[in-house]
């Protein structure tokens, strides 16, 4: 954590690859409004990446332009090796598989355990009754989504209903999910924002610590400097839909930063 | 001394259109009932006629309950009709409500017939399906069962997809995310967050069968109803009473049953 990585750099102890995520004059507007003027970037294997900005700054469609959740007006995204805007629907279906996604809000199905939430993310992979509920699924399944769960610390609530846990539970819960689906790469689009500060700092650790773990490349939407400085390798701020920063977190200044997290005033 | 504030007028200026529209409802109020309701003298008589020594209401005293045994099997066959048609109908309305869905429907042609079905079957009266299913297949249990079924699709079909319209879409998006396939989604988180709002309608559905039941045997599709049909007919009107009796305690089980378990589930 927090080594300093250029572009290009690889993490500690890996064979040096290119970048799994390359964003070249990404383009959106909703007739009239620019949200995103000409933002290129890229992303490398292994490493925790931080997006920040002002509310407004564009960077959750970013994040949705990435998976092809709302299409870019113009620009190029090549990621794990495919150029994203290319992909039909099937094909399309296929990639985000690939994708694993924490969303700001849990985004669970209530009235399911935990359980057979985290199973849904087999649904990557395997289609069917047996990906749908706990009790339908093989016993293999079940045991790799325990060891999900296990993994975020929840094993013991395996078969509580997620409407009664804690919010930072169930955001747990959701990521337990995403490692569920064996994911190539990590968004995260704030995934502390809806959580108290204990949880959302407990929340940000584990994810960091998983995707660290699992040699994972991580791209985190943050909204808190002091998880920024902790979580990230490197840092793109975003400001009126361009990049206007682009540091190593070792060498980010977090007073110069300080002006990414204003908010204006209501 | 205060100055007298001058109060509204008492009356809206209303324009020549809304006068219109006033005298044509009262107009269609007026012959409406000049045209088909009963006049003054001929309800009296009918009332004298009632309740005259040998009228309609002192045959029906004191209820018939020779045939009670009869009458209770056609009764069981009557739930028997209902459940079954209750059933099969709340089957079939699922797959019309998620074409009739915005979200779920593969195609808007095909969700534009699903919603005109259904408001087809829910606008057509039951008995007329019933005669409609008694050409079809006889006289009999079976053409009263089709009918209830069509009836209770276009009933519980609106109510299905409108349940699944108002459900949270955030889990949607979220599997739609992970690469889910559409049976997925709706399985997994779909129908997990309507159960509720299914139980009621599907409970409320059985009522409705169970009320219905009981009418289509006066057009000969099995049940009660041709038993109270051929009461009426042969002036039979104290076992008549009986069989309105009998049919009353079943409805209002029902009901009570349905009420408490909706209670419960709920």
């Amino acid at each position: 954590m927090n080594a300093p990585l250029m572009a290009g750099e690889v993490a500690a102890g890996s064979t040096p690859v290119g970048p799994v995520l390359h964003v070249r004059d990404l383009v959106k507007s909703y007739d009239g409004p620019v949200i995103l003027r000409s933002v290129s970037f890229s992303a490398y294997a292994g490493v925790s990446l931080a997006v920040i900005g002002a509310n407004g700054s564009g960077k959750s469609t970013l994040l949705k332009c990435l998976i092809r959740l709302t299409d870019p007006t113009s620009g190029q995204i090549e990621m794990l090796g495919q150029d994203v805007g290319a992909l039909g629907p099937r094909a399309l279906r296929r990639f985000r598989s690939r994708i694993g996604v924490v969303w700001q809000k849990h985004n669970l199905v209530p009235r399911l355990s935990a359980l057979s939430n985290v199973l849904h993310g087999v649904q990557a992979r395997m289609s069917g009754p047996r990906s749908w509920w706990q009790w339908a699924a093989p016993a293999e399944v079940r045991a790799e989504a325990m060891a999900c769960l296990g993994r975020v610390g929840l094993a013991d609530k395996a078969l509580q209903r997620v409407d009664s846990l804690s919010g930072g539970q169930q955001q747990r819960v959701a990521i337990a999910r995403m490692l569920m689906q064996r994911p190539e790469i990590v968004l995260a689009d704030e995934p502390d924002a809806s959580l108290d500060p204990q949880s959302g700092e407990d929340v940000m650790r584990l994810l960091s610590d998983l995707a660290r773990q699992d040699g994972l490349t991580l791209i985190v939407i943050s909204h808190r400097l002091e998880h920024t400085m902790a979580f990230s390798d490197r840092i793109i701020g975003l400001a009126g839909g361009q990049i206007t920063l682009d540091v190593p977190t070792a060498q980010a200044d977090p007073v110069k930063l300080r002006r990414f997290f204003d908010k204006p005033p209501e | 001394m205060t100055q007298a504030i001058p109060a509204p007028p008492r009356f809206r200026h209303r324009t020549l259109t809304e006068y219109a529209v006033i005298l044509v409802v009262i107009a269609l109020v007026l012959t409406s009932v000049a045209n088909t309701a009963p006049s003054l003298d001929k309800l009296e008589r009918g009332v004298a006629r009632l309740f005259a020594p040998s009228g309609f209401l002192m045959q029906m005293f004191p209820p018939d309950f020779s045939r009670v045994e009869h009458i209770a099997w056609k009764l069981v066959e009557t739930l028997q009709m209902a459940v079954a048609g209750a059933a099969l109908g709340l089957i079939f309305a699922v797959p019309f409500a998620i074409l009739a869905t915005d979200r779920l429907s593969p195609h808007p042609a095909v969700k534009i017939v699903a919603r005109g079905l259904i408001a087809f079957f829910r606008t057509v009266p039951d008995l007329v399906w019933a005669i409609f299913f008694i050409i079809v297949v006889g006289l009999g249990p079976a053409a009263g069962v089709l009918a209830l079924m069509i009836d209770k699709i276009g009933f519980a079909g609106r109510f299905f997809a409108e349940a699944m319209e108002e459900a949270d879409t955030g889990p949607q998006d979220a599997l739609r995310a992970i690469g889910a396939s559409r049976m997925g989604i709706i399985f997994s988180a779909v129908f997990p967050a309507c159960l509720p709002s299914f139980t009621a309608t599907s409970l409320f559905a059985l009522e409705k069968s169970v009320r219905g039941s009981a009418a289509l045997g006066l057009v000969g599709a099995g049940g009660i109803g041709v038993d109270l049909k051929v009461a009426f007919d042969l002036f039979n009107y104290d076992e008549a009473l009986t069989i309105i009796l009998m049919m009353l305690v079943l409805v209002v089980a029902v009901e009570q049953a349905s009420s408490w378990i909706r209670a419960k589930l709920i």
